[in-house]
């Protein structure tokens, strides 16, 4: 039971990362790659229908952690108090920008708007990087079980690199989006952003991969005793190969598709590695909170999973409805609410 | 208390109560768009379409800041609450996660449609989704208030060996006899709410002669909807919930009322001072034996006082009774001005008489303070518990997280949402003075 909490939790980060992802490498890219007021109301209206629904992810992950594995939740969220608060004022500078830009017509006011927008889904793009990295080589646990952030450790070179490796892939992700939905000239240098991207995406990869072995060996140990699962970092190439030549093809649609594949993949690399454990603690690795460990009562998982059963299939029933709804090209004109 | 302690509770209580004024309008706003939209549907006539339009902008933007503010919320359980948490999560989790999973997705996913949508889908799809929007909208009020009618009165859960507490029996946790009258007050506030929202900002147009056929629309509608939720407001649900709080918190009763003394046919204060150190109620006005009355149903029904119990389990005793004496003075105007409304429209003269839409349009913020003082009577008058009888508030903080730490952020808060609330308040009077689009000439979509 708890294993399958693990693999919820981990399913909903993914969807969390995949749908607000692109959201935010429209956000991150914003500012550059939509130059004119129509382009940038275009990249606006791109995401619009969506972009708190797919917030909406990343609230269900939180309470979800919170329900199954309540004590990693309370120690890794007073743990990295102070990232998180930023985490958090990031989301709501970016959130208040794209509902208050379209109030007021005036080039003052919208740009305000607009560098605000960008500037904190880069952030948090950066940001969520720096957190999964952190997760990875683990946290000082004292004897009470819990641990205090500090910046000085918290923003090693080795997060710092994932951080660089979490940007890159969400504008890349959010460069493959704008070119599904939009046309024109933006598509054309969403296009060109996307593709110049790639070998830098590569290159990342194998540098946080090599990275992450020297960081945390034991992220190697589920591969070495189950192989089967090597399966997973395995599509991560075979997404990266498949999104290079759809995307030569300009078939954006199936190149976007591969990018959500590949930060599904990488995340779950991530969580086989790190399966069992929720919050690696050193230098005193038994404290480390497992999903034995830090679990609610198995009466209140089960309880739990038997209504998340519904609670998923009418999730994927809207989640459909509404990318069938707004399938296609943005138009601006009076269907647009931005 | 701690200085952390108290850093923790006013940055809690300040973004809770920030944050909720959104919610309120969105709640209450949502079944008044379905409303017009239906009107729209069954009649077709443009001028319901025009409205459910202007409202659905307004509740947009209120709703892109409730979730804004509301995601905080989750996370400052985890960050500031970690020792609550950890020992309340097996529980608590559950309504939290039943929010988000069959509340929020619902409702996100369908405002997409209604704002983004209505040239692309057929009229009752459009329609549809304002329903589902407004039955998410209830439903995560339905999940939160489960929440914290489990923080008032723990129900349904059993002590597990490492002394926190898991979940027993989820239907129990819904069924939560403090629950469902709570929610049923608190709903019933955002409808009343929305309803003089609506009256309000027709009044506007009505004084200022802008938008005639909107005002009349928005007057009606407010004073209609909100003359019966005003009633509801105090009979049945706000009666029913406190008999709940006279059935498993008498303390917060007594504080509630300022009432010191134990007394058979205890008096029911209309105003008064309450003196903690002298333990009375000074210069009071009271209606005897009405408290008796109101709690148990008889005359002279004996009602505990502060007295009978320890200073300690008190809670703060000014800010409850205050907070609780604004919200039933409150209540009681809303009563007598929108039942006024009512004699008016029925002597033909709402519309005309310019002296009530004044004080109809002024009396917009008032609804806003009744509702966020009735939480106040709610979480103060729960003290010093977090958990009533299970956890005190002080022992569910975080550990780690210092004074100086929640400080900062509490600062941080208080610095964005001054700018947010400028903000909002700026752009909603300009979606105001703008006014709805009137009926257009079938206009030439752009398709692609």
């Amino acid at each position: 039971m708890t294993t399958l909490w693990f693999m919820i939790l981990t399913g909903l980060l993914i969807g969390y990362a995949v749908l607000d992802g692109f959201d935010l490498g429209v956000g991150a890219l914003h500012l550059w790659l939509a130059r004119t007021d129509e382009e940038r109301r275009a990249a606006l209206n791109a995401i619009g229908p969506v972009w708190d629904g797919n917030e909406v992810w990343l609230i269900a992950w939180g309470a979800a952690f919170f329900v199954a594995f309540p004590r990693a939740f309370a120690v890794g969220f007073s743990g990295f108090y102070l990232p998180l608060m930023i985490a958090l004022w990031l989301l709501m500078g970016r959130g208040v920008a794209i509902e208050f830009r379209h109030h007021v017509t005036d080039p003052l006011w919208q740009g305000a708007w607009d560098v605000i927008f960008s500037i904190s889904s880069l952030m948090l793009a950066l940001l969520y990087g720096v957190a999964v990295g952190n997760i990875v080589t683990g946290v000082p646990i004292n004897e009470q079980g819990y641990f205090q952030g500090l910046f000085e450790w918290m923003l090693n070179p080795y997060a710092l690199l994932m951080g660089l490796f979490s940007l890159v892939i969400l504008l890349s992700h959010g460069a493959s989006y704008l070119c599904v939905k939009t046309d024109g000239a933006l598509q054309v240098r969403a296009h060109d952003l996307a593709t110049r991207l790639w070998p830098a995406l590569v290159a990342l990869a194998v540098a946080v991969t090599v990275a992450t072995f020297g960081a945390q060996p034991r992220m190697l140990q589920n591969f070495e005793t189950a192989p089967p699962l090597l399966v997973v970092p395995v599509l991560a190439i075979v997404f990266l190969v498949l999104m290079r030549r759809l995307q030569r093809r300009r078939l954006s649609g199936g190149a976007f598709l591969c990018s959500c594949g590949l930060i599904g993949v990488l995340l779950a690399s991530t969580a086989i590695g790190l399966y069992p454990f929720l919050m690696l603690s050193h230098p005193h690795p038994e404290r480390s909170l497992t999903i034995a460990n830090a679990a609610a009562a198995p009466g209140g998982l089960l309880a739990a999973a038997l209504w998340m059963i519904p609670g998923t299939i009418l999730l994927a029933i809207y989640q459909v409805f509404v990318y069938r709804t707004f399938k296609g090209k943005v138009v601006l004109g009076t269907g647009a609410h931005y | 208390m701690t200085d952390v302690v108290v850093a923790d509770r006013i940055q809690f209580a300040f973004t809770l109560m920030f944050h909720y004024l959104f919610p309120i309008l969105t709640m209450g706003l949502a079944p008044l768009i379905v409303v017009l939209k239906t009107l729209h549907l069954l009649r077709r006539d443009e001028q319901y379409a025009v409205a459910a339009r202007f409202w659905t902008k307004l509740f947009a933007l209120n709703f892109a800041v409730g979730v804004i503010t509301g995601i905080p919320m989750e996370f400052q359980f985890g960050t500031n609450w970690a020792a609550f948490s950890a020992f309340a999560g097996g529980v608590i989790g559950q309504t939290l996660a039943l929010e988000a999973v069959f509340a929020f997705f619902l409702e996100s996913s369908f405002l997409g449609v209604l704002l983004f949508a209505e040239k692309r889908v057929k009229p009752w799809v459009h329609w549809l989704s304002a329903v589902l929007v407004a039955v998410g909208a209830l439903l995560s009020g339905l999940f939160i208030t489960a929440t914290n009618a489990w923080m008032q009165h723990p129900v349904g859960y059993r002590v597990a060996p490492d002394g926190t507490v898991q979940m027993g029996n989820f239907w129990v946790l819904l069924g939560n006899s403090f629950l469902w009258w709570q929610y049923a007050h608190v709903i019933n506030g955002a409808i009343l709410t929305a309803a003089i929202v609506v009256a309000s900002v027709g009044a506007y147009y009505l004084l200022a002669g802008k938008h005639v056929q909107f005002g009349r629309l928005s007057v009606a509608l407010g004073v209609s909807v909100g003359a019966v939720f005003a009633l509801t407001q105090l009979f049945p649900t706000g009666d029913m919930d406190s008999r709940n709080v006279t059935a498993y918190q008498p303390i917060k009763l007594a504080t509630m009322e300022g009432l010191f003394e134990t007394r058979y046919g205890a008096p029911l204060a209309i105003i008064g001072m309450p003196d903690t150190t002298q333990r009375t109620l000074l210069d009071p006005v009271v209606v005897p034996d009405a408290l008796s009355y109101l709690a148990y149903g008889s005359f002279h029904a004996e009602v505990k006082g502060l007295n009978a119990y320890p200073q300690n389990l008190w809670p703060p005793v000014q800010l409850t009774y205050y907070a609780y004496h604004i919200m039933v003075g409150l209540g009681t105007i809303f009563i007598a001005v929108l039942l006024l409304g009512i004699v008016l429209w029925w002597r033909r003269a709402l519309f005309t008489s310019r002296w009530f839409l004044w004080v109809l349009m002024l009396l917009l913020p008032f609804p806003y303070i009744a509702n966020e003082a009735g939480w106040v009577v709610t979480e103060v008058g729960r003290q010093p518990w977090l958990v009533y009888g299970l956890l005190t508030t002080t022992a569910g903080a975080s550990p780690t997280v210092t004074a100086g730490e929640t400080i900062f952020t509490l600062l941080g808060f208080a610095g964005m949402y001054a700018l947010i609330g400028v903000m909002s308040l700026f752009l909603a009077l300009l979606l105001i003075l703008k006014g709805p689009e009137e009926p257009a000439p079938a206009r030439i979509v752009a398709t692609r």
